[in-house]
């Protein structure tokens, strides 16, 4: 039953990098747009998108409840020595959420929507960033435990240029999803184009941050190339993660718009398995030579196996009722 | 401010915030299923509009009910790391069910808000009756987590071990059914008041008076199954507190000295030193005839627990008293109305009942604020009851007054947005929502 849990917990991860990570990167392809096709481009990102983007984010409470009562110990690890970053997502989850729904539902459209706009704009920037950032202080080994002082212990666990660098690519990756998941929303080739232009300028993003991520780990010691290519699956899910690329760019140029999403999503799984594979189960590196492993620092059995199938029943009331909802709004435009 | 004391400030902040946005949640779905039930079986278009009214107040405060509520899934361990350590696995199981049924909200209530004109209507009716049914049971849920803090079970506390886990066993603990029951009751009670207290207002104000009277009379129907469950729902849960936690008893009731036949204790000041109550209005017999059905049965002390083991008890008795109090004062409320819908029709429309509607608004509200105080500071020192003090919980890092600082200042903002996106909203009334005004444009509404 641990695999079982273990796999949810993955899988809700990818879900909410995915889902969760589009619906950030809708914000930051906005914010990047200029003034002339703002209104255009939130038109395309959002219509489709507003029935769903609650349900897109319930993907990290999942993971989080996983967490704690499967894995109590990593949890509470996380959340001492990351205190700050957390908190500092969680503001941006709170100012995104509700400036998302304010610009939505505000009755009276005034000034006031650009006051939300702005802090929308923001927050989808700043939660993806240190989702990244908190992602990378757990392999980076920069959480230490055995530390003394107050920077030690929760300042430096988490501020480094590789975390920063990770989250950087976060972002980018966010954003690079949107503008992709955001072509079969176009209902024109204006429209297509200019989502188009956003797709290939986003992806140059991903690669220039991406390489970043890699200078980054090289110079804090931190053994990235080595962890990524020295199993054969690591290499798979590079390659793969590659020829995805390059299919994407194929597709769209043939604009051909259903497997895009399909590669893109597929894409993003694969840089999460060439990133947490080859430390799997371990999930936390710490600074002091010590690991937490998912297999060794689990709940009671007991309490796994209730987990597991308390999840294994809400996935079969939730999935197929979430798919349909999915795809009952796609496209409504037309 | 120290550490310890900001932890609990700002956890109690998050809680009293998430608290109103999830009854809110809870509550406010039937009111608006049963407005729209109304529409489909009388076709009048009013309680349409009533229903879209209702459904953007829904969006805003689910919205936000659910911001707060992953940031409290955080908090938990942002906070009391400790506690959660050992606890994760032992409470977690009714999280992970609350999980399902918020999920099922989140999607129930996409279906809702964009599904107007585009799905059979009454499955359309049904994922907005959905959306109130799994936040009902997300709520029962997290309070099975909270009961569990004050009668744990399912574990054996073991030299600081814990031991023989069982999730389900934790899940169905005893003070879980009284605890949940009192809250459900009292979200209906909350938030019927404040919608109807609204409504009253904006008949006074005699504009769109069709359409607030159809709501204030929704509202006001499910704010009386509230006031009048609360007494019935307390006196359960008074009793179960008394049999496990006799002591927070003792603290609700500010009881010094064990006896028999013990008097209910009204208003008065409390002196912890002195150990007395003055200036107390006291009913002889009373609370030995609540909490046990016998008027001579034996009601236990706080003089009876070591000092280190009261809750704050000032606290805890005038939390206990403000609950009482406007309970009281609801089911007055509620009385006067029932009388006037059976005998006096013609008061239904007077201004001063309206009026007494209005005071109202915020009665159910503060009264659960207050109930949940009484629970959360009674079970002070503990924060697992008798197992682990919430001291010992409390996350080693220094600073937690600037998060403390820092959340006030993001709740307060978001609570004064909140009000000021309310009101926008039903300033618009006219325009957006009632077909009977003359303002009323449908293209003006974007659903």
């Amino acid at each position: 039953m641990i695999y079982v849990v273990i796999g949810f917990l993955w899988l809700s991860i990818c879900a909410y990098v995915i889902l969760g990570g589009a619906d950030f990167g809708a914000g930051i392809v906005e914010l990047f747009t200029r003034k002339k096709n703002r209104s255009k481009t939130k038109t395309i990102m959002y219509e489709s998108i507003a029935p769903v983007w609650e349900a897109n984010h319930m993907w990290l409470i999942i993971a989080i409840v996983i967490l704690f009562v499967g894995f109590p110990e990593i949890y509470t690890t996380l959340s001492t020595y990351l205190h700050i970053p957390l908190v500092l997502m969680l503001v941006g989850i709170i100012a995104r959420g509700t400036a998302f729904t304010f610009r939505h539902y505000d009755a009276v459209k005034d000034d006031w929507q650009k006051v939300y706009t702005q802090i929308f704009y923001f927050s989808s920037l700043l939660t993806p960033f240190f989702l990244g950032l908190i992602a990378a202080a757990t392999v980076s080994r920069s959480i230490n435990p055995d530390a003394q002082s107050f920077p030690d212990l929760y300042i430096f666990s988490w501020l480094n240029w590789f975390g920063i660098a990770v989250g950087l690519f976060t972002v980018s990756l966010c954003a690079y999803l949107a503008s992709v998941f955001a072509l079969r929303e176009t209902t024109n080739r204006l429209e297509l184009g200019l989502m188009i232009r956003k797709s290939h300028q986003t992806m140059l993003f991903v690669i220039i941050t991406g390489i970043l991520v890699f200078v980054s780990a090289y110079l804090s010691d931190i053994p990235l190339l080595y962890w990524i290519f020295s199993k054969p699956l690591g290499i798979m899910a590079v390659s793969f993660a590659t020829i995805s690329l390059l299919l994407i760019l194929r597709a769209m140029h043939k604009q051909k718009l259903l497997p895009v999403r399909a590669l893109a999503g597929f894409q993003i799984i694969m840089i999460l398995v060439a990133a947490t594979y080859q430390h799997n189960p371990n999930i936390i590196l710490f600074g002091n030579g010590e690991h937490l492993s998912l297999l060794e620092y689990s709940a009671a059995a007991k309490t796994i196996s209730a987990l597991g199938w308390a999840l294994i029943l809400g996935s079969i009331f939730i999935l197929p009722f979430l798919f349909y909802l999915m795809i009952s709004f796609s496209k409504q435009r037309k | 401010m120290d550490d310890f004391l900001a932890a609990r400030a700002q956890m109690a902040m998050s809680l009293g915030f998430h608290i109103i946005f999830s009854c809110v949640g809870m509550v406010m779905p039937f009111l608006m299923a049963f407005a729209h039930w109304k529409y489909l079986k009388t076709k009048n278009e009013v309680y349409k509009g009533l229903t879209k009214a209702w459904s953007k107040g829904v969006a805003i405060l689910f919205a936000t009910g659910a911001v707060s509520g992953t940031m409290l899934s955080f908090e938990l361990g942002l906070l009391w790391p400790e506690f959660m350590k050992h606890a994760g696995p032992i409470f977690g199981m009714p999280f992970s069910l609350e999980g399902t049924a918020f999920f099922i909200e989140a999607i129930a209530i996409g279906f809702f808000l964009y599904g107007w004109d585009r799905f059979n209507k009454w499955f359309h009716w049904f994922c907005g009756f959905l959306v109130g049914l799994s936040g009902l049971a997300s709520g029962i849920l997290v309070v099975a987590a909270n009961a569990w803090m004050n009668s744990p079970a399912g574990f054996d506390f073991v030299d600081g071990q814990y031991l023989n886990i069982d999730p389900i066993k934790a899940m169905f603990n005893e003070a879980w059914f009284p605890q949940a029951l009192h809250m459900t009751v009292a979200a209906f009670c909350a938030t019927g008041f404040a919608v109807a207290g609204v409504h009253a207002y904006l008949i006074m104000r005699k504009k769109n008076v069709e359409f607030h009277t159809k709501a204030f009379r929704i509202a006001a129907g499910f704010a009386l199954i509230g006031a009048f469950g609360a007494p019935l729902s307390g006196d359960i849960a008074a009793k179960s507190v008394a049999e496990r936690q006799p002591i927070k008893l003792a603290a609700m009731e500010a009881h010094f000295e064990t006896e028999k036949g013990a008097s209910f204790v009204i208003g008065g000041i409390p002196d912890e030193e002195k150990e007395e109550i003055k200036y107390a209005l006291k009913i002889p017999k009373v609370l030995s005839f609540l909490v046990s059905n016998d008027f001579n049965s034996e009601v236990k002390g706080l003089k009876d627990f070591p000092k280190d083991e009261w809750p704050p008890i000032a606290v805890v008795h005038y939390a206990f008293q403000i609950m009482i109090f406007f309970g009281v004062v609801m089911i007055i409320i509620g009385m006067i109305y029932l009388y006037a819908v059976f005998f006096k029709k013609e008061w239904l429309t007077r201004n001063w009942l309206l009026k007494t509607f209005l005071y109202a608004t915020p009665f159910g509200y503060i009264a659960l604020e207050a109930g949940w105080t009484v629970t959360e500071v009674g079970r002070q020192p503990w924060i697992i009851y008798g197992i682990m003090r919430t001291a010992d919980a409390v996350t080693p890092m220094p600073g937690i007054q600037y998060s403390f600082y820092f959340f006030t200042a993001i709740f307060v903002s978001l609570s004064l947005i909140i009000i000021f996106l309310l009101n926008r909203q039903i300033k618009m009334v006219p325009k957006l929502y009632d077909p009977t005004d003359a303002q009323f444009n449908s293209k003006n509404k974007k659903s």
